[in-house]
């Protein structure tokens, strides 16, 4: 046979499929989406002990083949091999969770009626024994009619044994009695089949119970998640200042590399200003992004991530939304990127809609530079009592607010736009585990690559058209190169229309740049003001910036601009990510309008009370 | 006795469930996770701050988190 063999992965979730498919393709993984739908596709290559190799792919945990979420749709289809584009899997491997086979056992007996080649893992064995579970796989496998391999993924216990079985795996014929059968039918079977399986049993169940009377508890529960929270943050923000000020002068040191190697020109402008200057803002935010999902994927793989939404989910409610919305909008104030990627675990399509367009209104990472310059120069450094200092509390304010606003809208789209059948919780709350280094290493990779790719492709594109814009045409001698720049003329344009909010011509200029990245309008603020200060002087340009904003804005103008980056849609790539996520230019249109529409509303309201209240 | 009242730790088996008063994929998705006739469960977990949601029900060695209005649909007989 020619063509290379598929082997599937397929059961519930939480059967320990990703760590198996860890143990068994190593780190040579690839990540794609399954064709137009967002549904993530992970396959790796395994060499079988008999030296054939196969192409090995994770299918998104399913409870049935009757889906109830695109996960399991896409699950579904791809094990029926009716997915356009993806062919049918050769082999099917059915992981189950050895301490869960009363449920575990009645997806794979849906499974085994298909009649394909089919292996069984019994996976988590070492979990199933320490929970005081002695289980006999020979059982199962007469009961099931197929090999029964017990496994540890994490051991790599069971493994060679698994490949084994799954270059014998053959044609088979789904055994009488397991087709045409009813759910309850099949669950009255799991039960007879796991309960012969099952050789003793010891209570010992014990130490879950106990984390939970801690991690749910009513009043000591949400007080843990808060306190973890604050950690996350103090972790997302300060550990990862060191490495993103190496990142930055990296940065800096290849830009001024690019400026002394190559000959002066538009080119090297293109490379150094454009390329190096745009994509470099976007990669220095890579430390806090690895940092924020080293922390979710230990909650994940521990866990307490499921415990988390279930705190939550009460106070997400509220606004229509569900616990599973938390965790997208807990990443988002790193980045909207990977919050609007994690938006994926969402069963529901309206609650993930909701979720991904209130998602931007989260203070992401790439606002506090503007935040910072604006709130130093503007807001006296004055304690408001019990040593609260008045720019914390701004500053503070200014991340309320964006809560404030999304809650709002959720509430507002989940009656309107996204109203649909009310949206429920239903979450398996999965053992606690001490997570593994090796997969959580694997995630990390993972998503820092997908990050970084995005990096290269999105951000490089919109970058490079942002410097055309501002770069042509070329201004003669004595011209500033902003004035008669396209993105000048729009400037001016721009101007007109926030002219009624209380900003000036600059203040325009300084939000087209920073349609690639927030923080951009704090450079190019500094260029416009001629701020002459070295690259490596950030402090100096800061004050000096300060300065001169004091000398050019008002007070009321300073506080529109901080309103307006609250809710502005200040960048591309999200909105980039929101139309890969959601298909389609409709969505990330009616987000860029609807932002658009509250930042302006926002600042000019702000403007005003501050005009009127006199400051 | 619905589920949604069934006192924390006490157990109990589910008689009936009205499957029509949920929206079909939760109902399904319910099924799935065991929670359906005759399975026999207990109330581990209710609330947080103080309200009524969510509930996490221990379901055979699971335990599943569901909303008050899921669990207002089973009919229990405590054990």
């Amino acid at each position: 046979m020619s063509r290379q063999r598929k082997v599937a992965l397929v059961g519930n979730p939480n059967a320990g499929k990703s760590a198996l498919f860890n143990a068994l393709t190593g780190a040579r993984q690839k990540i794609a989406n399954y064709p137009g739908v967002t549904v993530e596709r992970k396959s790796g290559r395994l060499v079988l002990p008999t030296g054939e190799p196969v192409e090995m792919t994770d299918l998104p945990g399913a409870y049935g083949l009757d889906p109830t979420s695109p996960d399991e749709a896409v699950t579904s289809k791809v094990i029926r091999g009716e997915f356009a584009g993806e062919a049918a899997p050769d082999v099917l491997v059915v992981v189950l969770d050895a301490s869960n086979l009363e449920q575990h056992l009645v997806f794979a007996q849906e499974i085994l009626a298909l009649g394909k080649p089919t292996v069984i893992a019994l996976n988590m064995v070492d979990l199933a024994e320490r929970d005081g579970l002695v289980l006999d796989a020979a059982v199962l496998a007469e009961e099931l009619g197929v090999p029964v391999i017990p496994t540890v993924a994490v051991r790599r216990r069971g493994l060679a044994d698994l490949g084994e079985a799954i270059s014998n795996a053959g044609a088979r014929h789904a055994g009488p009695g397991l087709t045409d059968l009813t759910p309850t039918e099949r669950r009255v079977a799991a039960h007879a089949m796991a309960g012969a399986a099952i050789l003793s049993e010891s209570k010992r169940h014990r130490l879950h119970a106990r984390l939970d009377r801690l991690f749910l508890h009513p009043w000591l529960g949400p007080l843990i998640l808060l306190a973890l929270l604050f950690v996350v943050f103090q972790a997302v923000f300060a550990w990862a200042t060191p490495f993103a000020d190496a990142l930055e002068a990296g940065v800096g040191a290849l830009h001024d590399g690019a400026r002394a190697a190559l000959p002066a020109g538009l080119l090297r402008d293109l490379l150094t200003e454009g390329v190096i200057a745009g994509v470099g803002s976007v990669v220095v935010f890579l430390p806090q992004i690895v940092i924020l999902f080293a922390f979710i994927l230990a909650m994940e793989a521990s866990g307490y991530m499921a415990r988390a939404a279930f705190l939550m989910d009460r106070m997400m409610a509220t606004v229509g939304l569900s616990g599973r919305s938390f965790i997208p909008l807990l990443s988002s104030f790193a980045c909207a990127i990977p919050g609007i990627m994690a938006t994926r675990s969402i069963t529901d399509p309206k609650d993930r809609l909701t979720t991904i367009l209130i998602a931007p209104m989260m203070t992401c990472s790439a606002r506090l530079p503007v935040y910072a310059v604006i709130i130093a120069a503007f807001i006296p450094n004055r304690d408001v009592g019990g040593g609260v200092g008045l720019q914390g509390l701004v500053l503070l304010t200014l991340y309320l607010a964006g809560i404030v606003g999304a809650m709002a809208v959720a509430l507002v789209l989940r009656r309107s736009i996204t109203k649909g059948a009310a949206s429920g919780f239903i979450m398996e709350l999965p053992k606690y585990q001490l997570p593994q280094l090796k997969d959580l290493a694997i995630g990390l990779w993972q998503r820092a690559w997908i990050f970084l790719r995005r990096a290269g492709t999105i951000i490089f594109m919109v970058t490079v058209v942002l410097w055309v814009l501002l770069n042509f045409p070329q201004a003669k001698p004595g011209e500033s190169q902003v004035d008669v720049s396209i993105a000048g003329k729009v400037a001016n344009g721009l101007a007109v229309v926030v002219e009624p909010i209380g900003f000036n011509r600059d203040m325009a200029l300084a939000l087209i740049p920073a349609m690639a990245a927030r923080e951009v309008a704090v450079s190019s603020l500094a260029t416009t003001y001629a701020v002459a200060a070295g690259d490596d002087d950030e402090a100096a340009q800061a004050t000096e910036l300060g300065d001169q904003l004091r000398h050019r804005w008002t007070l009321p103008m300073a506080l529109a601009f901080l309103a307006w980056f609250v809710f502005a849609p200040q960048c591309m790539s999200t909105i980039a990510v929101t139309r890969r996520e959601t298909n389609g230019w409709k969505w990330p249109s009616f987000m860029l309008a609807y932002l658009f529409g509250l930042a302006y509303v926002a600042a000019g309201a702000t403007y005003w009370l501050a005009v009127w209240a006199g400051l | 006795m619905t589920l949604d009242v069934l006192p924390v730790g006490q157990a109990a088996r589910i008689i009936a469930v009205h499957w029509d008063s949920l929206v079909s994929e939760e109902a399904r998705r319910l099924q799935a996770l065991g929670l359906e006739e005759g399975a026999s469960v207990k109330v581990s977990h209710r609330g947080v701050l103080g309200g009524a949601d969510p509930i996490a029900i221990t379901v055979g060695r699971m335990i599943v988190a569901v909303r008050r209005v899921h669990a207002a649909a089973m009919q229990v007989e405590a054990l």
